[in-house]
């Protein structure tokens, strides 16, 4: 007579097929209890003067801005402090499954009175996003990735009435500038990320959705004051706080 | 005689202290060259010829290196001399960006573009044409070129534009084709008339962020990436990269793109068949002044 223990392929191949089994229900189940990251962004100091910027070669630019004058849009500042277009996004942490599930949103990258709308626009990697125009001018969309990132930069003209570009990047790269070298004024941002994340609204509230539960390094991104980090623990269902505060400088 | 010796040796010491940094720099280059020179990458195949970037390590350093440094880089020794927005610096093999394409923006130039470049220089710059090269020569620096970046490892040329055989020139094509010229807003930078002097003409910036000329059609100098009607085509449709000039492939139809290069022809102080048709014309630059379209 054998005992269990002379036999052991038969039980090891169970114990794994069990084990494997157990993961993907238990993947399953983490999925369902997915969290949120909440937070706002703030400035500590007075906000910085954004200048004005002069329209005046394009008349068809200038000609929107009549009610209120155009602005740089590198810091925006809201009345209680807090700071808009700020990239929050899960920098360490993340299951490889988790940081490579891409949204099925869409986001539009518009040329509108002659300014990006919205100034700075995260995506994730291979996240599919559109470039539009709302203008009566030709713009020429000029993204500028860093060479050996792995993303490939392209320039393309969109004269009023366009059809929209949909594109998408390849790789993390935080971030490629955008511009337009018709209207030289013209500066935007795309924030290529791997995972969920979020952008500060214009009184720096954030959340960043469909966090699965589990201990995360969260990096806010604010193209003038560069990047801090938190470390936050996301129980499954749950939202987390997560605050950050930049110094002006 | 010992004073000597030592004033002897104090030299030696001082030049080997000098020839440090050029050492550490050819170790930087042969450590790139043990990495991509042995790859398929570094060949080139224009018709039937097949360069081989071994073949052009002599004419590389002899020819090319003085400004488009030995890393390739765009950094070699004149490069700093190149500094009006007219003479602008040398290529960067390093980023594999270049104006002179056949294919989309955003992609590799096919091997004949690189090596036409070569051949053809680019007027208005320090590039000379170097037709004197034999062809197998211009084809194995094609392939020492493609050595220097990594993209040529990873990635394959853009698939050439289709340009539609070339229809023969009318007054009406002329015509469409200044509605294409306004319509685009090739004027922004060109100008109404082509003189390179539209309202965004003295903002342009390069990607590195140097001053940069539109083309001036009234002067009538060489076109940068080729003189003939389907390199012209060529160049609105796939972009100078690198550049301010976009691609323009999605705005413009294969049949109106024709219509433009006849029209862009008529700004040039050239006797073609396209500037006599246009004389009857009599077109009018628009007003770029005009107020905007009511929104």
């Amino acid at each position: 007579m054998k005992t269990w223990y002379k036999r052991p392929f038969p039980v090891l191949s169970a114990l794994v097929i069990a084990a494997v089994v157990f993961a993907m229900v238990g993947e399953k189940v983490k999925a369902g209890g997915e969290g949120t990251i909440t937070g706002t962004v703030k400035l500590n100091g007075t906000a910085p003067h954004m200048k004005g910027i002069d329209m005046s070669k394009d008349p068809v630019c200038s000609q929107q801005h009549q009610s209120k004058p155009a602005t740089m849009e590198n810091i925006m500042v809201g009345a209680n402090g807090g700071i808009q277009n700020v990239v929050l996004y899960i920098s360490d942490g993340l299951s490889a499954g988790a940081a490579s599930a891409v949204p099925s949103e869409e986001p539009s990258f518009d040329q509108k009175g002659c300014m990006y709308t919205p100034h700075v626009m995260a995506v994730d990697v291979n996240q599919k996003f559109k470039v539009v125009t709302s203008d009566q001018t030709t713009h020429n969309i000029h993204p500028l990735p860093a060479a050996g990132t792995g993303n490939i930069g392209w320039n393309k003209s969109q004269p009023p009435g366009a059809p929209p570009i949909e594109t998408d990047w390849k790789a993390q790269e935080i971030a490629i500038p955008v511009k337009c070298n018709i209207h030289p004024w013209m500066h935007g941002w795309h924030v290529v990320v791997k995972g969920p994340y979020a952008v500060t609204d214009e009184n720096g509230n954030f959340t960043i959705k469909n966090v699965p539960a589990g201990s995360y390094t969260v990096t806010a991104w604010q193209e003038e004051y560069g990047t801090q980090t938190a470390k936050v623990t996301v129980a499954g269902g749950q939202a987390a706080k997560a605050d950050f505060t930049f110094k002006a400088k | 005689m010992n004073s000597r010796l030592l004033r002897l040796t104090n030299a030696a010491v001082i030049v080997g202290f000098l020839a440090l940094p050029a050492l550490v720099q050819a170790q930087i280059s042969e450590y790139q060259e043990k990495q991509w020179l042995d790859t398929p990458a570094a060949t080139s195949h224009i018709g039937n010829l097949t360069g081989n970037a071994h073949a052009a390590t002599e004419p590389y350093r002899r020819y090319c290196t003085v400004c488009h440094g030995e890393l390739g880089d765009g950094n070699g020794e004149s490069a700093y001399w190149f500094d009006t927005p007219l003479f602008f610096k040398p290529r960067d093999f390093t980023t594999a960006v270049f104006k002179c394409r056949s294919t989309p923006t955003g992609t590799l130039p096919t091997d004949e573009d690189i090596y036409d470049s070569i051949g053809r220089g680019l007027d208005r710059s320090n590039m000379p044409p170097w037709n004197t090269f034999s062809a197998q020569m211009r084809a194995d620096l094609v392939a020492w070129i493609k050595h220097y970046s990594p993209r040529w490892q990873t990635e394959k040329p853009g698939e050439p534009i289709v340009i539609p055989p070339e229809p023969e020139v009318t007054a009406e094509r002329i015509k469409a084709g200044q509605d294409v010229f306004n319509r685009v807003q090739c004027w922004k930078c060109h100008g109404v008339e082509g003189r390179g002097n539209g309202p965004s003409a003295s903002t342009l910036q390069d990607d590195q962020g140097r001053p940069i000329l539109p083309y001036n059609f009234a002067e009538g100098g060489r076109f940068k990436c080729g003189t003939s009607d389907a390199d012209l085509y060529k160049i609105f449709m796939t972009g100078l990269d690198g550049t301010p000039m976009p691609s323009f492939s999605d705005n413009i139809k294969p049949e109106e793109a024709w219509d433009l290069v006849f029209f862009l022809r008529t700004l040039q102080p050239f006797h073609t068949k396209a500037k006599e048709l246009a004389k009857g014309l009599n077109l009018k630059p628009i007003n770029p002044n005009a107020p905007p379209p009511s929104q």
